[in-house]
């Protein structure tokens, strides 16, 4: 909202400066976002006196002037307007100005003369409404002087930005009280005349040219009306034109002028209806019910649901109660009745319409925040006495007042004890009294520790002793309460053990040289098609946002791999094109409609692009599948989870692996995750070009194997001997199988310390569909150091088995 | 035999200091105390002088022998600096083998080190679901329907009743449902807001905190934050609290610190005011506890809610927060 400083000060004493003044608001609660200076706009306007008149050699209507603006030399201006005269005082735009709307002045030719300015009309400079002439200033000026210097004119103007509590600061009469309670002395609010002026009040009463009929008091507690005759409507005059505009309003005419005034000064939302088009002089408060559209005064048609609060005639809807009036009864050039509203509507009700029509006004924003309660007939008041005196027009005797639904002034018992533990202060009962009454709470001790507090209409946001407790510490000021420090019983915690775990992943991670993505929780709602997969899929079960920022982030990731890959996309496009990236997050499958989805942590990664780049000591290669199962072991070794295999992955499960280069990782029965290459038909989804491999597990399986305890183990006190086995097989048969046929003999001999394979080669000079594998099995004694007779049955009963089970060759 | 040990001694020295090669080091060194050396054969024939020569004989070529061995052993070690003086060697300027490494996502880092710093006051962490009801994001938060505070945050609607967390602040009616006070939880996570610009993403991290047991004050949330702002900051931050408006909090409190930009001049990153906002806190509103049924008598707390990517702009000087989650790895590494 923004706040004039020369109109505040209609209302309250104040002699700070602007900026001390928007510290003391902002510290009070209502922020002040910007300080600005109304008049900034008349830089580069200065006063000139018109020395020298002449008429434009090629145009009739201008005038060639030479102008004194304080300079050494004359300056020459064209200038269109009548009653520009030799000797007068004017304000001129230098160039470098720029006037109100946006009008640059620049040094130009008029018609073939020279013209360095322009001479103003004082509606030019919004100074005021007349645009007949030039704008004579009376009086004697130095030429030159800046004219905002020269007019004694400043005003600064605050934008504040009120938080929804706060309804009562949505007014001035609201900011000039905050005002008054940081003022040394404090000072207090000067409240507008509300009385009506009796030469303007006619004979003819109200009660006998309308009524007003609440149906449903529910929405509408109380409407208060008043009627003004013989209301001519016309431009408003310079003053009010000027104070609306400083706040940003647009003037419309006198009467709503008006109404919009008085919201500002009491923050009681008016509406003005045009009264001969009220039909049957009647004014009723009801649902909309059967009602099913309505024209608002700005054209537009909207769809009204039976809950809406409508204000209609005897007829028809004539405005959307609290929101915005109609088309049909707005106030026109002819209009000469008027009937002025001020109403109290039930916030939820106003806030609903709001939201289904989609219409925002300095109204429905005032009306679903709460007005006071007790406001409608003091601004009534004080708009009809307006409207009576600015438009000439005569009020109705009395005023309409339908008030069934009361409200009831209420109190709150304040313990100042339990007040001063919820801040940490001390304060005794009289002065938080003091601080209170500065903005206008009605205080009364009971006792020491006691206080009775009559809480204002307008204080919406106060109901309970808390709310007295905020009062209290932002009127002293926040930062004046002693900073303390709570107790803490030193007792023993435990870490989340999530949590640890997700810390030892990502130290692990980005010891591999991964580096660590956090994508965004929605992916593109293709991506299951993306990732091919099938129709039954778990993941296809996507949790969908009903209004997404775009088609791009519309649904629920089910998987980490399409924000891996669109981030691999990303790096590609900035030329990074080795990548090593993990992620853990949270994938999400929809459930039942209505219920929580469930939400399953998830580690992921990806490796593309080169193993080693070209150097001077080495060639560069490309990573493969075994450069992501190295880091997929050690990870898995790290975290001393044993007993994993890796099965290759023959089903439809992961339809965005490639066939055949793809693997599941368990431990026992137990799926861990899987890992692989992904296919070129996804790599062409996500517009990519060059191989990526992914691996994907899930974050509770592995936390669920991890091990309870660790024990260490005693280092062998003997050396081992090394026995190597190189055999030829089909290429059909895989090295786990073997491993897993000479780990039978390791279960049985505990000589058998560890097996692994050295070397792997297909190729001339084996015959084709032939491979050549060497296994070095390495035995050991606890007891002993080993000799070749202790090792040579095992080891050829081992090399037998694995011919006899692979029906291998030995090397030639 | 008395001048003989001097002139061993003269000789032995003038060798060592002539000779330039270890070899010829070595032969002297044998030469003089071998066990066919010189002073053997001196010590040897000690039994030929008088007796009364004998002792101090003795005594000399002793103390020669050491002072030789010494001698020696100081040659011998310029001898070997000398020869290795051929420096050619390798070359030192080639590139070395990159011992690789990756890094942290920033978020992850500062999210850390803002936890740490609880988990040092006696905070412990609570998570909660990233998808929530209505109703705990909402209305156990004292946010009912149609409340205008429901404008301060552009919800992500999955059905009517289910959103994407707006904030983190959910946890704490779940965790005081579950538990008893005292409570001293933080709650670091993802949270959404439909907003997308250079300094809003529809996803950023939060940290909730919330403390809750018998006379805790205002004073406390004062104490705990300045003691955060100091430790992430630095302890000569200058911080101011603000009235503001939370519906689960009263009183209200934004939390500014002195702009570390421009050190409270007044810059574009603090928008000309001296002072940045940092953070959202309050005591506890007494609506959130009935809602946990907590005894609004007997218990008060203080609850503040930390924006992640905020800190982390302000400690590294990031201007546009979309960099975060582009996950460009020349950005990524440089944390």
């Amino acid at each position: 909202m923004k706040v004039s400083l020369s109109w505040l000060k209609e209302y309250i004493y104040v002699d700070l400066e602007p900026e001390v003044i928007a510290e003391k608001l902002t510290m009070a609660g209502l922020e002040v976002d910007l300080v600005e200076e109304r008049y900034d706009y008349l830089n580069n306007i200065v006063v000139v006196k018109v020395n020298e008149v002449k008429k434009h050699p090629n145009a009739d209507k201008l005038s060639v002037c030479k102008v004194d603006a304080g300079g050494d030399e004359l300056i020459q201006i064209v200038c269109g307007a009548p009653n520009v005269q030799e000797g007068m005082f004017v304000p001129c735009a230098l160039p470098g100005a720029v006037l109100p709307g946006d009008l640059k002045i620049k040094k130009g030719k008029l018609r073939g003369e020279v013209s360095c300015g322009m001479l103003c009309s004082a509606s030019e400079l919004k100074l005021n409404t007349d645009a007949a002439g030039i704008m004579a200033l009376e009086g004697d000026f130095v030429a030159g002087t800046p004219l905002e210097e020269a007019l004694k004119i400043s005003d600064t103007i605050f934008e504040i930005d009120l938080t929804p509590n706060r309804p009562d600061c949505l007014s001035y009469i609201g900011v000039a009280r905050e005002v008054g309670a940081f003022m040394e002395p404090k000072q207090t609010v000067n409240l507008p005349d509300y009385t009506l002026p009796e030469d303007k009040i006619g004979n003819e009463s109200i009660h006998d040219n309308a009524k007003v009929q609440i149906i449903d008091p529910d929405l509408c507690p109380r409407y208060s009306a008043g009627l003004l005759f013989d209301v001519k409507i016309e431009s408003s005059p310079f003053w009010l034109q000027e104070k609306l505009e400083s706040i940003g309003f647009t003037p419309i005419n006198n009467v709503v002028d008006i109404t919009n005034y008085v919201m500002m000064e009491t923050g009681q939302p008016l509406h003005a209806f045009d009264f001969d088009e009220v039909a049957k002089s009647k004014i009723i408060v009801r649902r909309a019910g059967n009602d099913t559209n309505f024209t608002t005064l700005d054209g537009k048609e909207h769809k009204l649901e039976p809950d809406m609060l409508m204000i209609c005639d005897g007829e028809r809807p004539v405005a959307l109660a609290g929101v915005m009036g109609g088309e049909n009864s707005e106030i026109s050039d002819t209009t000469t009745r008027v009937l002025v509203e001020s109403a109290y509507f039930n916030p939820v009700s106003i806030r609903k319409t709001a939201k289904k029509t989609g219409i925002a006004t300095d109204a429905s924003h005032r009306f679903e925040r709460g007005v006071d309660p007790d406001g409608t007939v003091k601004a009534l008041n004080r708009a009809l006495a307006l409207i009576a005196q600015v438009c000439d027009a005569s009020i109705a005797r009395d005023i309409i007042d339908e008030h069934p639904n009361k409200p009831v002034p209420f109190e709150i018992d304040l313990n100042t004890d339990a007040l001063n533990t919820r801040l940490g202060t001390d304060f005794n009962a009289d002065a938080i009294q003091k601080i209170l009454t500065s903005v206008e709470f009605e205080v009364e001790k009971t006792n020491d520790t006691r206080l009775k507090v009559g809480i204002p209409f307008f204080r919406v946001d106060v109901t309970r002793p808390e709310d007295l407790s905020e009062e209290v510490a932002r009127l002293w000021g926040y930062n004046n309460i002693k900073t303390s420090y709570p107790l803490v019983p030193a007792k023993g915690r435990l870490l989340d053990q999530k949590v640890v775990l997700r810390e030892k992943i990502r130290q692990l991670m980005t010891g591999f040289s991964f580096f660590e993505c956090i994508n965004y929780n929605f992916i593109n709602e293709d991506s299951c098609d993306r990732l091919r997969l099938a129709d039954n899929d778990k993941r296809r079960h996507v949790e969908t946002i009903l209004n997404p920022i775009s088609d791009q982030m519309s649904v629920l990731r089910s998987s980490l791999i399409p924000g891996l890959l669109e981030t691999m996309k990303r790096n590609i496009s900035q030329q990074t094109d080795t990548l090593k990236l993990f992620e853990i997050g949270k994938i999400f499958f929809a459930t039942q409609k209505g219920s929580l989805p469930e939400e399953n942590e998830t580690i992921a990664g990806l490796v593309t692009g080169n193993r080693s780049d070209q150097s001077w000591y080495s060639k560069k290669s490309e990573i493969d599948f075994f450069d992501l199962k190295g880091v997929v072991e050690g990870f898995l070794k790290a975290l001393m989870i044993e007993n994993t295999v890796f099965e290759k992955i023959e089903d439809e499960s992961c339809p965005y692996y490639k066939n055949g280069y793809a693997a599941f990782v368990k431990s026992g029965n137990i799926l861990i995750g899987t890992l692989g290459k992904i296919s070129e038909k996804v790599l062409k989804n996500y517009g990519l070009k060059q191989d990526a491999f992914v691996f994907d597990f899930n974050f509770n399986a592995i936390k669920n194997l991890l091990p309870e305890t660790v024990t260490a183990q005693i280092l062998p006190r003997f050396p081992s001997i090394s026995r190597d086995i190189t055999i030829i097989v089909d290429r059909s048969v895989t090295v786990g199988a073997i491993l897993e046929q000479i780990e039978l003999y390791s279960k049985k001999e505990i000589l058998i310390e560890k097996v692994f394979l050295f070397d792997a080669f297909e190729g001339r000079p084996l015959s084709d569909g032939k491979k050549s594998l060497s296994f070095r099995v390495v035995y050991r004694s606890a007891n002993k150091t080993l000799k070749e007779k202790n090792i040579k049955k095992l080891h050829v009963n081992i090399s037998k088995s694995i011919i006899d089970q692979f029906n291998a060759d030995l090397p030639e | 035999m008395q001048n003989s040990i001097i002139d061993i001694e003269k000789e032995a020295f003038e060798s060592i200091e002539h000779s330039d090669d270890s070899d010829q080091l070595e032969q002297l060194s044998i030469k003089y105390l071998g066990r066919k050396g010189v002073l053997t054969k001196f010590l040897r024939n000690i039994s030929s002088l008088s007796e009364d020569e004998r002792p101090s004989a003795g005594k000399n070529a002793n103390i020669l022998k050491g002072k030789l061995e010494k001698a020696f052993k100081t040659a011998f070690l310029k001898l070997e600096t000398f020869e290795d003086k051929d420096f050619t060697g390798i070359d030192v300027t080639l590139p070395g083998r990159p011992a690789l490494r990756g890094s942290l996502h920033p978020i992850t880092q500062v999210a850390k080190e803002i936890s740490d710093i609880f988990l040092r006051l006696g905070f412990d962490i609570a998570e909660s679901p990233e998808v929530e009801t209505d109703y705990y994001n909402f209305e156990a938060l004292n946010i009912p329907k149609y409340h205008p505070a429901r404008d301060m945050q552009d919800t992500f609607y999955v059905s009517e009743n289910i959103v994407l967390r707006t904030h983190t602040s959910p946890s704490q009616p779940r965790v005081m449902e579950s538990t008893k006070p005292p409570v001293r939880i933080i709650s670091p996570g993802k949270v959404f807001r439909c907003d997308s610009d250079i300094t809003h993403t529809p996803m950023f991290y939060q940290i909730e905190g919330l403390m809750v047991d018998e006379n805790i004050s205002f004073g406390d949330l004062k104490g705990i934050l300045t003691t955060f702002v100091h430790q992430f900051f630095d302890k000569d931050t200058s911080l101011r609290f603000r009235p503001s408006f939370f519906p689960f909090t009263e009183p209200s409190a934004e939390v500014d610190i002195r702009c570390v930009m421009c050190r409270g001049e007044g810059c574009r990153i603090c928008s000309k005011t001296g002072w940045l906002e940092v953070l959202g806190s309050g005591m506890v509103h007494p609506a959130v506890f009935e809602n946990v049924g907590y005894d609004t008598d007997k218990y008060t707390g203080f609850a503040f809610g930390i924006g992640i990517e905020r800190m982390a702009m302000l400690k590294y000087g990031i201007d546009d927060i979309r960099k975060f989650y582009e996950n460009d790895v020349r950005f990524l590494g440089q944390f």
